[in-house]
């Protein structure tokens, strides 16, 4: 029988379950390098993390935020069970943090069936600009631009005769096609190294004996450091060094050293990108992090939490509506680091590529300094095969 | 392909061979005169690498840095055997597995504790960072003969030492016979803690010497044991003649691999396959060969014992 | 001193006690309820995490076998592991998703490498078959990376699940039982290994090769065969694995992932039917729950591992015995 006894039981339930659905944080997964291949990176984006997450006092759109920083070690079965833990038993609202292609690629399945936004904080393979892309994922550049950039910047330099140089595995083959699209000289050779190489004599002599005017160098992490420092001390530092951006960051140039003075790279972000959130990010990284310039990991890292902060602000908290979240997601309406930028249909930016010279600051100090635009409002190559 | 060229790869490759050297003569060492066998050399190499470096960034010498960082891990690997390592010698080599690969472990935190997680600025000597015109047309990076050079003088002090020296004899004593050994006189114990030590130095030399031209971040140690156990199987677990001609050999193989394979299959196959086949024929080169060895030597090409 | 650890003595045991027999029924039961009581709690993660647990146990009671009996310290059981998986990932890629066909075609796949592998490493003793294996999981792994076709270093993402065939739809977890029945199938193997022909010759070989073969038994045959079926095992995990995931990638086959197999055992007991089921449940475990405190997680299990090897030595299966024969 329908008795008043109910209603009043009916109806504070429903009030303490709305009020319970207003208190419940929103959540964020981060999963991070901490250990593994991508340590060095991965730091700097927790740092960028943290930074965001401190200026923000711990909330997103206003709403109080959880954010779950955990360790995966690069090592995408353990990103896999990561993440299955984040979407079943924390029941998280957005996913971030990988810095590599495999690991993104590896979790992208899961969060799209559980309809997880996976804001990337760095990688951009191409499978998930193209056919295999979703409405729940959003990139922050496609890997390939870089190198289509610095295919550009290699023209304009006036480099006709090239040799390309990068580790033997998909992103490395993906990073010279990128170059190879815009380049328009001649490539002598494509040396593609083992992944993890240490020693780089060999491939050296190969460069020195077929006298190119400049080289196109993509390796990452430690292979860039080995590199980089092999190159100089072999006396090919006439033979300038064209790269991608992540060969010549700041994990790299500070383990190389003088060296890397005067390396050319491109990059969708240089810390002296002049907009009013570059300058204050940059401002408040410095102060809190010693005077020390951000990557652009870091600056990527708190990129992606302002975006959910827009995003959550603009559906006023209900992070349980996914479409909602996904359309203010794609309006990218907030104040980004690298200045304006729309999302193209497979959810990639359409936005400038700069290049950057590794130089000394006013005070000495090492870093990528803006030497200018080299591609406006450019889109990704694989926009043609998402069928979104 | 000229023979500058040609040149250039001869050194390239024997350069890299005296680089594998000092790293697999440490390791063959406790290996074949303790029977131990010691993941850990990969952290002690770690720690002559990150030492060296910091004392060279911070005070400009470079032979300082690497004095400085060859006693401190004799140090750290005096204190190691005391505790745990010479508890591992009466061990099978499973549990000597596991328990350098422990040591690892707490080793890889432990820098991240004290140095964070990037790779740290190691500089090349000022004196050194040029090349050094070697030949006409054949500038060589100077850094490298002295690694050269270095590794020669390693090679021969090692030689002298176990085969014309009393302590060198008293170590193939206790290596051939411990009980005998004792029984005679010889401190066995204290042997062992020597060549520990000693193994320990050669490990940090190789780390300091290579800081300059590689990167020195945590988990350098687990990158070259394999390189480094691999030279020591084919040389012959405890053999140093073995493990000098086993180094040299991996190193001209891999350079060649490097320097030869590719333009060679490029003119035989279609570009597609060679381009795939190439870095990856030239990547698992090593392997081959330690299989190619040890299906015709299975102890490898001068086993220190029969 | 030898490479083959003498403590694994798997045969000469007093007869377990009541309870102690009944253990492995009571396990299963309880297993088996996972899936049914999980979600009341709102645990359903743990399924998946036990599932993934029982996968790696079958990989490590294959690696047991020839470890714990045989006394082949192989450091390449990872690459078994991996041409199972990849099997699987070309199969996906070539159109043929049925569980049924794909696990055991990775069973052969990877036995017909470790025939070859295994002819060749089992010329060689000691540390010699510990490079050696080594060497030829490293191959693998590059060749893998190398692999353009079935994304490389990328890895590849099965993206529609495969169909598991008759049980197709009968549960959403009834893969977690499919795995958990093969996982039960292969300790109760290894269980009776022991004490069959089979496992005691192998046994024999280990403890003296030379007086084996003076007796008349064809020791690198048998050796041979137990290598294989270790590897062919191993596949099937890798198989399980690829499902589990729904992706795969090269980092499966590297050597640590080797070492920490090898670690997982013997922290478990060699040659001990629980060798597997402890060591890969205490190591994943601890693993998982270290990583949820703090960055820094691996040196705790660098203590762990310290600790085994000087108060654990024949692992943690034999850590019961004491006590038994204590009381």
């Amino acid at each position: 029988m329908f008795s008043l006894k109910h209603a009043a039981l009916c109806a504070g339930l429903a009030f303490a379950s709305t009020a319970a659905l207003a208190a419940a944080p929103v959540k964020v997964g981060i999963a991070l390098d901490i250990s593994g291949p991508f340590a060095a990176s991965g730091a700097e984006a927790r740092d960028g993390f943290n930074l965001a997450i401190e200026k923000l006092g711990g909330k997103l759109g206003g709403v109080p935020a959880e954010f779950l920083q955990t360790d995966f070690a690069g090592n995408p079965e353990q990103a896999n069970q990561l993440v299955s833990r984040f979407i079943q038993s924390d029941k998280i609202d957005f996913f971030t943090g990988p810095i590599a292609s495999n690991a993104a690629l590896a979790v992208a399945p899961r969060l799209f069936a559980a309809k997880v936004p996976f804001l990337s904080s760095n990688p951009g393979p191409s499978q998930l600009a193209g056919k295999q892309c979703n409405a729940f994922f959003f990139g922050q550049y496609q890997n390939d631009t870089y190198d289509e950039a610095a295919g550009v910047v290699a023209n304009a330099a006036g480099y006709q005769r090239m040799m390309l140089v990068a580790p033997n595995y998909p992103a490395g083959r993906d990073h010279i096609g990128g170059f190879k699209r815009t380049y328009t000289g001649q490539v002598l050779d494509e040396i593609y190294t083992k992944v993890g190489q240490i020693d780089y004599a060999a491939e050296l002599a190969l460069i020195r004996s077929s006298k190119p005017q400049a080289v196109f160098a993509f390796l990452p992490g430690a292979m860039g450091i080995n590199f980089v420092k092999q190159y100089v001390a072999a006396g090919l530092s006439d033979i300038p060094l064209v790269a991608p951006g992540f060969t010549a960051d700041e994990d790299v140039m500070h383990a190389v050293g003088d060296a890397m003075l005067g390396v050319k790279n491109t990059g969708h972000w240089a810390h002296d990108l002049d907009n009013p959130a570059n300058r204050d990010f940059v401002a408040a990284f410095r102060d809190k992090y010693d005077g020390r310039y951000p990557s652009v990991y870091a600056a990527m890292a708190y990129d992606v939490v302002m975006a959910m902060d827009a995003a959550v602000r603009e559906v006023k908290g209900d992070v349980a509506n996914r479409e909602a979240v996904v359309a203010a997601l794609q309006k990218a309406d907030y104040g980004s680091v690298r200045g304006a930028f729309r999302y193209g249909a497979n959810h990639f930016p359409i936005q400038n590529y700069y290049e950057r010279v590794v130089a000394k600051d006013a005070q000495g100090r090492m870093t990528n300094t803006l030497v200018g635009t080299v591609l406006k409002e450019h889109q990704d190559a694989y926009v043609g095969e998402c069928k979104m | 392909m000229n023979t500058i060229f040609v040149i250039e790869q001869l050194l390239n490759g024997i350069g890299y061979g005296f680089m594998l050297f000092m790293l697999a003569a440490g390791l063959t060492l406790v290996f074949g005169i303790m029977d131990t066998m010691n993941l850990a050399h990969g952290s002690l190499y770690m720690a002559g690498a990150y030492v060296a470096a910091k004392v060279h960034a911070g005070s400009g010498f470079f032979v300082g840095g690497v004095l400085i960082a060859v006693a401190i891990t004799v140090l750290i690997a005096f204190l190691l055997e005391m505790v745990i390592v010479r508890r591992l010698y009466q061990r099978d080599h499973l549990a000597q597995v596991l328990a350098t690969f422990g040591i690892i472990l707490i080793a890889d935190d432990l820098v991240h504790a004290l140095w964070g997680p990037s790779p740290i600025m190691a500089p090349t000597p000022a004196a050194l960072t040029g090349p050094v015109q070697v030949l006409d047309g054949l500038p060589y990076p100077s850094y490298r003969l002295l690694m050269i050079g270095t590794g020669l003088v390693v090679a021969i002090g090692l030689y002298l030492l176990v085969n014309r020296t009393r302590l060198g004899m008293l170590v193939r004593a206790g290596a051939s016979n411990r009980r005998m050994a004792e029984f005679m006189g010889v401190r066995v114990a204290r042997v062992f803690s020597f060549v520990f030590a000693l193994g320990a130095a050669l490990a940090a030399l190789a780390g300091a010497l290579m800081g300059p031209i590689s990167a020195v971040q945590i988990g350098m140690g687990e990158s070259i044991l394999i390189p480094a156990l691999v030279v020591i199987v084919i040389g012959g677990i405890g053999s140093i003649r073995g493990a000098f001609v086993a180094s040299l050999l991996v190193g001209m193989i891999d350079t060649a691999g490097r320097a030869f394979l590719p333009p060679l299959l490029r003119a035989v196959l279609p570009p597609t396959l060679a381009a795939d086949l190439g870095p990856a024929l030239a990547g698992i080169a090593m392997y081959l060969l330690m299989a190619t060895v040890l299906s015709l030597k299975p102890a490898g090409l001068f086993p220190a014992r029969s | 001193m030898s490479s083959v650890p003498l403590s694994s003595q798997a045969v000469s045991r007093p007869r377990a006690s009541a309870p102690l027999r009944f253990a492995p029924w009571v396990v299963l039961a309880a297993l088996a309820a996972i899936p049914l009581v999980a979600p009341a709690f709102g645990l359903d993660y743990y399924i998946e995490f036990v599932r993934r647990v029982l996968i790696v146990t079958i990989a490590a009671a294959s690696l047991n076998v020839i470890l714990g009996y045989g006394g082949m310290v192989a450091l390449g059981h990872a690459g078994f592991i991996g041409v199972g998986a990849y099997t699987v990932v070309a199969l996906v890629d070539a159109g043929f998703d049925q569980v049924w066909l794909a696990w055991p075609l990775a069973m052969l796949a990877a036995a017909g490498f470790a025939a070859i592998i295994g002819a060749i490493s089992l010329r060689t003793r000691g540390v010699y078959f510990i490079m050696i294996t080594l060497a030829f999981a490293q191959m693998l792994y590059y060749v893998a990376v190398s692999l353009s076709t079935y994304g490389g270093d990328d890895g590849y993402g099965i993206y529609s699940p495969l169909s598991l065939g008759w049980f197709e739809g009968w549960h959403p977890h009834m893969l977690y039982w499919i795995v958990l029945a093969l996982a039960a199938a292969a300790f109760a193997l290894v269980g009776r290994l022991a004490g069959s022909r089979f496992g005691k010759a192998l046994q024999g070989i280990r403890d003296n090769e030379t007086r084996m073969a003076a007796m008349g038994y064809p020791v690198f045959a048998i050796k041979l065969a137990a290598f294989v079926g270790a590897a062919a095992v191993a596949g099937l995990a890798g198989a399980m694995l690829a499902v589990n995931n729904a992706f795969v990638s090269p980092s499966l086959m590297h050597w640590t992932e080797s070492a920490t197999l090898l670690v997982m055992v013997v922290l478990g007991g060699l040659g001990r039917r629980w060798g597997a089921p402890l060591g890969v449940a205490v190591w994943m475990t601890l693993a998982e729950v270290l990583k949820l405190h703090t960055a820094y997680w691996h040196w705790p299990m660098g203590v762990a591992l310290l600790l085994v090897v000087f108060f654990a030595p024949r692992g943690l299966a034999a850590l019961a015995d004491r006590r038994r024969e204590a009381a």
